[in-house]
């Protein structure tokens, strides 16, 4: 095998696209610095690894203007730089990164918000004893993730994609003295593989397909017109095109890593992290990287539909996207512990972006991402900050009144509140009517957007909830809660800026997000508000958010029930709350079924591996060994025994020999005579006969 | 049997008991001189029959047999000389001439 790396950029890639590369090197490198420090030099870790990421954040920063001046110039950018990194006969191993607009909204979107958690955990994390290597995984997951983000490679990205997964069960299992913690971080390391492995078959079906891993290539890559030609033209089982089947595969790789139905299970478990990682990992990007990937390889998903049609691919990835996210936001109505409710609405919101993906496309499902990725960090680090004042505790009804102990938490809290409701102005109602908007002329079905509705009326009735335990009424705790630190609050207020205005960018009137992925250029059309289709969704949508918030305004708002005190949703429907408590039995019947299987299955393997192949090895080595005998008994008995007899023989008769050498001349000439006299008898006889 | 006894056979008897002579000497003394004594009685043993299958041969004319006996006695002497100083030499260095304790070419 020939190993060899050489860099062939593609003409006209600009020096940053050049450059793009140090983008995730700087935190890896970082990390690995961070790695060999020793304990105690917490300063310098966390200056390293804040230091990195500003410098990737400063070198996204450019690439985006880079990107953005293209667009203005009326070009839609993609620059790619590919190499062969391994050369095995005629086959090249190719990989290499990609600047176009999807790759440069993510990377800054992962290194603001990056920067912002990397500084909240510093103040997060000060009393904690393993601080640098904290950093150390967090700086390694930052450029893992920048990886998966610039890669112009199913193959890069997937590697990228699993150091991702390596760092999310390092930092899961960060404090691996608490056997939950353990356990969490085993259970997402396994969930998510269990769809990796699908991507995996997705990834190898594609290679032989297309011959190549590349998405974009001069019009050689897979995601390009030629490749998907060839993909359209084979045909999989059950009436699916290539292209399908590949896609679907992909997707459920997509769908582990996003926490999407039947592999959700992890990320409300992945809760047992540090706060910080739950914001920047579970919330903000790692879990997006699925939406991520879909959207990457749309061009693969969305392969062969009609106008306005979709494929198999996509109503398959529009219906899990709305079945979790009403099924999530389901289990977070009844949901106590201030994690666990952002981490089922995570996994409600992940369903939002698939289905946006499936019934609108890259830039709806997109924009919602980035929009989630600044609110869902701002509620994350505003829980991280909450439960850094109430001491530890992550109980809501344990907590109340927190809007006078903790003002600028309730604030920003509050903030990132209403952008996930859906309230308008906030980042989360432009983005989430986008997806809405997209669904009501769906054409295969109008079901998907009545189940997304249905979730908007869930989601701002847990968050209402939610936020009424903590901060109204009065509080129900031991210790009096105190604010947090500056270098907590400041990252929160920046993060509600954002999750307040961040949604300017993408409004009908002024669709810049849409028309910045798409390659269009979007004038300012303040009709376009009112035109009927969108009056008509912003009114539903408005109408369900407000009667979500109502309902619960009602329910919950002030009233500082008792911990011991049953909910008042299970006062009214003491059955369906239970099981909405236990999150409808999912983790129960997967124990019941999988886990039991496997089990059984380990059982039995065992017990093979025991009785039938360890019997067959245990039969063999007996023959052999019985063999080994017979043959040692030869050779001590028969060869050895003959050699050394025959050897002591030669030395007996040698001792009988040298005993006529006694050096005496005279014995010699004795022999001598002796001998003369024998010959001479002998011839005298022989002459005589 | 005695009184057919040719002078040839007569010769050849000699030199045979001059020969055992020699060699019972060479033997059994224990003196290397003397055992160089017997050497000599055994080469004159063998110098005599030289002599009378030489005169009492087919050619008598021919004056081979007294070249051998003259060539052997010689060698004889050259040997004689050599072995005086062997056994001069090896007098010097173990202050014995007894052959019993020259074995140091034990095998």
């Amino acid at each position: 095998m020939q190993e060899t790396i050489s860099i062939a950029p593609n003409v006209g890639s600009s020096a940053i696209a050049q450059l793009l590369w140090l983008i995730p090197a700087s935190p890896v490198l970082a990390s690995g610095v961070i790695a060999l420090l020793k304990q105690p030099k917490r300063k310098t870790a966390a200056t390293l690894a804040i230091g990195s990421l500003g410098f990737s954040l400063v070198l996204a920063l450019v690439a985006f203007a880079h990107v953005l001046s293209g667009w203005m110039h009326g070009v839609s950018v993609r620059e790619t730089v590919n190499f062969t990194w391994i050369r095995v006969g005629t086959t090249n191993v190719d990989l290499g990164w990609v600047l176009d607009p999807l790759s440069v909204v993510m990377l800054v979107m992962v290194c603001f918000v990056g920067l912002l958690i990397f500084i909240y955990s510093t103040g997060y994390m000060s009393h904690d004893e393993n601080f640098t290597r904290f950093f150390c995984f967090l700086s390694l997951f930052a450029g893992a993730m920048l990886g998966v983000v610039i890669a112009n490679s199913l193959l890069l990205l997937f590697m990228c994609w699993e150091l991702v997964g390596l760092t999310s069960y390092l930092l899961i299992g960060f404090w691996y003295q608490k056997p939950s913690a353990a356990a969490a971080a085993k259970k997402a390391f396994l969930t998510t593989r269990v769809g990796d492995i699908f991507f995996l078959l997705g990834m190898v079906w594609l290679a032989s397909g297309t011959g190549t891993l590349l998405f974009y290539n001069n019009g050689g890559g897979s995601m390009e017109a030629g490749a998907l030609a060839t993909l359209l033209g084979q045909h999989a089982a059950w009436g699916l095109t290539a292209a399908g089947a590949i896609g679907l595969l992909i997707f459920s790789g997509a769908a582990g890593k996003s926490g999407q139905f039947p592999l959700h299970v992890w990320l409300p478990d992945a809760m047992e992290g540090p706060t910080p990682v739950s914001a920047l990992i579970h919330a903000a990007t790692m879990v997006a990287a699925g939406v991520y990937l879909v959207a990457r390889v749309y061009p693969l998903m969305a392969a062969g539909a009609l106008v306005g049609g979709s494929t198999t691919a996509l109503t398959v990835i529009t219906w899990v996207g709305a079945f979790t996210a009403v099924f999530a936001a389901l289990i977070a109505v009844a949901q106590d512990d201030i994690k666990r409710i952002l981490a089922y609405s995570t996994v409600s919101q992940l369903g939002y972006m698939m289905a946006g993906l499936g019934m609108g496309g890259v830039a709806v499902g997109m924009f919602h991402l980035i929009t989630h990725a600044f609110f869902k960090a701002l509620l994350f680090l505003g829980a991280g900050s909450v439960i850094h004042g109430c001491h530890d505790e992550q109980n809501i009804r344990k907590m109340g009144g927190l809007k006078s102990d903790m003002l600028v938490t309730t604030v920003t809290y509050t903030c990132g509140m209403l952008a996930l409701c859906g309230v308008p102005i906030f980042a989360g109602f432009w983005s989430k009517d986008g997806i809405l908007e997209a669904g009501s002329h769906w054409s295969v079905s109008k079901g998907p957007v009545a189940l997304l509705i249905f979730g908007a009326v869930l989601t701002a009735f847990y968050m209402t909830r939610q936020v009424a335990y903590v901060f109204s009424g009065h509080w129900r705790g031991h210790k009096p809660a105190h604010e947090s630190p500056a270098v907590m609050t400041i990252p929160l207020a920046i993060l509600a800026a954002f999750a307040l205005g961040l949604g300017l960018f993408g409004t009908p009137a002024w669709p810049w997000f849409q028309g910045f992925l798409n390659g269009r250029a979007v004038p300012v059309e303040f009709h376009a508000l009112l035109e009927t289709n969108v009056l008509a969704v912003s009114g539903v949508s408005i109408g369900v958010v407000a009667l979500g918030i109502l309902l619960a305004w009602v329910l919950y708002i002030g009233k500082s029930p008792k911990p011991e005190q049953p909910d008042v949703l299970e006062k009214a429907a003491p059955l369906p709350w239970t099981w909405l408590r236990n999150r409808l039995y999912v983790d129960e019947i997967y124990g019941a079924t999988f886990i039991a299987f496997y089990a059984w299955w380990a059982r039995v393997a065992d017990w093979l591996d025991r009785r039938v192949w360890g019997g067959a090895v245990s039969g063999v080595a007996i023959v052999f060994r019985g063999w080994a005998q017979v043959n040692r008994q030869l050779d001590t008995n028969v060869v050895d025994g003959t050699f050394d007899k025959g050897c002591e023989e030669l030395s007996t008769g040698g001792g009988l020999l040298s005993r006529m050498q006694n050096g005496q001349v005279q014995g010699y000439l004795r022999w001598l005579a002796l001998a003369v006299v024998v010959l001479a008898a002998i011839l005298i006889w022989s002459s005589r006969a | 049997m005695i009184g057919h006894v040719t002078a040839l056979q007569g010769y050849l008897l000699l030199a045979a008991v001059l020969f055992a002579i020699g060699l019972a000497g060479a033997l059994t003394r224990r003196n290397a001189i003397l055992v160089l004594i017997g050497i000599e009685l055994m080469l004159n043993a063998a110098n005599l029959n030289l002599i009378a299958f030489w005169r009492y041969g087919p050619h008598p004319e021919a004056l081979t047999g007294m070249m051998f006996a003259i060539f052997s006695i010689a060698v004889a002497a050259a040997e004689a000389a050599v072995g005086l100083g062997l056994v001069i030499h090896i007098y010097r260095f173990t202050q014995t001439t007894d052959l019993g304790q020259m074995n140091r070419m034990k095998g």
